[in-house]
């Protein structure tokens, strides 16, 4: 299979998942007891019979689930998710809003991971055995196992309150562009990236073990290439694959840790805006983040899947 | 060598010389050694693992904790008459003793210090496993019982079922598990149950999909074929023969899986979302929407209210993984490793 080919079945394979996607956000908040509307009107007792009709009719609440779907899906399908019911904002515009602070979270979270996990990797795959690739296990297992919301609130303790490097919260926030805001972005940017660290340093030693151990490398040895030529042109190369694959799962964790993170480090992105919408059910706008996470995530497996197969054509043909 | 008319001659055929070759395996028939299970042998490995077993050992302490934290009664009938844990999780100290104030420090009579009620911590850390413990073990139970079944018919039928079924489990899995809990528990309301069901209700997935990739490359092996040739009903050779054979990664899967749950509900605890508050909960404990979490009031540090009920997430789930580590290492389940499930 050619790797365009390989791309058109992949993107094609994907239009039904998209689909579940969305009939799982649209489920998720419309079959459960309770639809949007009267969870609104249970929290406003002052609306009449005859608004709750009006309003069930407004947001095409009326007609049977399916035709609530789809209506629901013609309005996703052309941009419009309704509307927050606090502030009266279009949620596309909130959802874009918040975003580029997620994404800047997300992208330091995960060159963090990168920059701590590949070197170590390397090094913990090279020295197997002995003392530092013990001690890097270690670390990785406990970055793996640590709580991220608890580290990051450790690392307030620690960086904020005894050693008073950083405001406990930011005093006032600058625009995301702002070289202070990297200052800002280290304690949320490490504490989303160390799960992630601890991932790919676990694959990078595996992979590199068994990348070791093959013929190629014995060859590269055997032609008097310097080991470190060797490990760092040959073997590396071979083992970074395992870390694109780790790509996609990675990417749908670090997701969910913004969710938490940003909790902690008040952080306004879009998984604040989630707790906050959550607090307030505002579901259109609940409904808008849960459908973006699905894309997005779907997206990312489908970019990983695309790199995976042309870095490795063996995998076109499975 | 004679010959008569008519046969074929063979020559270079010496019978001598094919006795005389290796055996084409190191195999022979032994009956003085009793062949070991593979659950023995590994059992053997994972006794050798030092980590492993200091992850049982911590495990062990830990739910020992919480089961003998307080006294536990059924319907009236005591069942469980031990004490470790000094106070009722629940009791407000100072109103019992004047001496006791709100966040004071760690001290003999109080070795984690008071919270920010007045209670005291360490029996609140104690007594707070029975709820991210359990919760734990119940969803792994449910999820791994639910996606083995599911994977099971999967990849046992094929065709169009396995193509209707893997899709979704791909839909799922666009989803991070934690952002779906966090959904369920908005619409259900916080609560034990309540959290079973938000990781339950779609955590089995990965099993799904672990499960059906074990019985595709089960379903080739001849006892299967030979299991149908003599008769056997679907249900029996998917029951008897090919889940006993997926165990071993599914075992490693489930071990770091307890670990991913109670991160998730210490998440949810933490977001206020999870039991109700001032329940004695890890997660809970830390709960985000208390304003003095970290800075007490006059700004002083009550570091003990948010460090220990931390690290007793932490240790659980760093002792649960290196069991899962250990029993991956004793199965040699190479295909499931955590680094494969996402996390919280």
């Amino acid at each position: 299979m050619s790797l365009r080919r390989f791309i058109l079945h992949r993107i094609l394979s994907i239009v039904p998942i998209l689909f579940g996607v969305s009939v799982i956000t649209f489920g998720l908040f419309h079959l459960t007891p309770g639809d949007p509307i009267s969870q609104m009107v249970a929290l406003n007792p002052d609306i009449t019979a005859a608004e709750e009709a009006r309003i069930r009719a407004q947001y095409g609440l009326d007609g049977p689930v399916y035709q609530q779907y789809m209506t629901w899906m013609g309005n996703v399908l052309t941009g419009d998710f309704g509307t927050v019911i606090k502030n009266n904002r279009e949620v596309s515009a909130v959802v874009m809003a918040r975003l580029p602070e997620t994404i800047a979270l997300g992208l330091f979270g995960w060159a963090f991971g990168l920059i701590i996990a590949i070197p170590t990797g390397i090094y913990a795959a090279v020295n197997k055995g002995k003392l530092g690739d013990t001690a890097s296990r270690f670390v990785a297992l406990s970055g793996i196992s640590i709580p991220n919301f608890w580290l990051g609130l450790m690392l307030i303790l620690i960086g904020a309150l005894w050693l008073d490097l950083w405001p406990v919260l930011a005093p006032s926030r600058l625009p995301l562009w702002h070289p202070k805001m990297l200052w800002y972005l280290i304690l949320p940017g490490l504490t989303i990236g160390t799960a992630s660290a601890a991932s790919i340093m676990r694959v990078m030693r595996t992979s590199m073990a068994e990348e070791m151990n093959k013929e190629y490398v014995t060859a590269a040895r055997a032609k008097g290439l310097p080991e470190r030529q060797v490990v760092l042109k040959h073997v590396l190369r071979n083992s970074l694959i395992s870390v694109v694959t780790l790509a996609a799962t990675l990417t749908a964790s670090i997701v969910a840790g913004s969710v938490v993170v940003e909790v902690v480090f008040n952080w306004p992105g879009l998984g604040k805006e989630f707790i906050d919408a959550i607090n307030a059910r505002e579901i259109n706008l609940l409904m808008a983040i849960t459908l973006f996470t699905g894309v997005f995530i779907i997206l990312a497996n489908l970019l990983a899947d695309i790199l995976y197969a042309a870095l490795d054509p063996r995998i076109r043909y499975e | 060598m004679s010959t008569k008319r008519g046969r074929i001659r063979i020559s270079g055929f010496d019978a001598d010389q094919v006795e005389s070759r290796d055996p084409l395996s190191d195999w022979t028939a032994d009956s003085e050694v009793t062949t070991e299970s593979r659950w023995r042998r590994g059992w053997k490995r994972f006794k050798r693992n030092r980590s492993a077993m200091v992850g049982v050992a911590v495990v062990a302490v830990l739910s020992i904790a919480a089961l003998l934290a307080r006294p536990i009664t059924v319907a009236g009938v005591p069942i469980q008459p031990i004490a470790l844990a000094p106070y009722e999780p629940s009791t407000i100290l100072y109103l019992q003793d004047p001496t006791v104030e709100v966040y004071d420090p760690p001290s003999l009579s109080h070795p984690m210090g008071i919270d920010d009620s007045g209670r005291d911590l360490f029996s609140r850390i104690l007594y707070g496993g029975r709820y991210s413990i359990s919760i734990g073990f119940v969803v792994v139970v449910l999820t791994a019982g639910f996606g083995t079944i599911y994977g099971a018919v999967s990849g046992y039928y094929g065709g169009w079922v396995d193509e209707i079924m893997m899709r979704i489990v791909d839909t799922i899995y666009a989803f991070p598990g934690l952002v779906l809990a966090l959904i369920i528990v908005t619409i259900l309301g916080g609560g034990y149950w309540q959290l079973v069901l938000a990781f339950t209700v779609f955590g089995w997935a990965s099993y799904g999909r672990l499960v059906r990739g074990e019985v595709l490359s089960i379903k080739e092996n001849e006892y299967v074929m030979a299991a149908k040739a003599l008769g056997a009903r679907d249900r029996w050779v998917i029951l008897r023969h090919i889940i006993p054979n997926a165990i071993p990664p599914l075992l490693v899967v489930a071990s770091l899986n307890i670990g991913t749950v109670v991160i998730g509900v210490a998440a949810l605890g933490f977001l206020g979302l999870g039991m109700p508050p001032g329940t004695a909960e890890w997660g809970t404990m830390l709960d985000a929407t208390r304003e003095t979490l970290i800075q007490g009031p006059d700004g002083q540090i009550p570091w003990w209210a948010t460090v220990y009920p931390g690290m007793a997430i932490f240790l659980f789930v760093m002792a649960m993984n290196m069991i899962g580590d250990g029993i991956n290492d004793a199965l040699d389940a190479q295909a499931a490793t955590m680094d494969d499930q996402g996390g919280a």
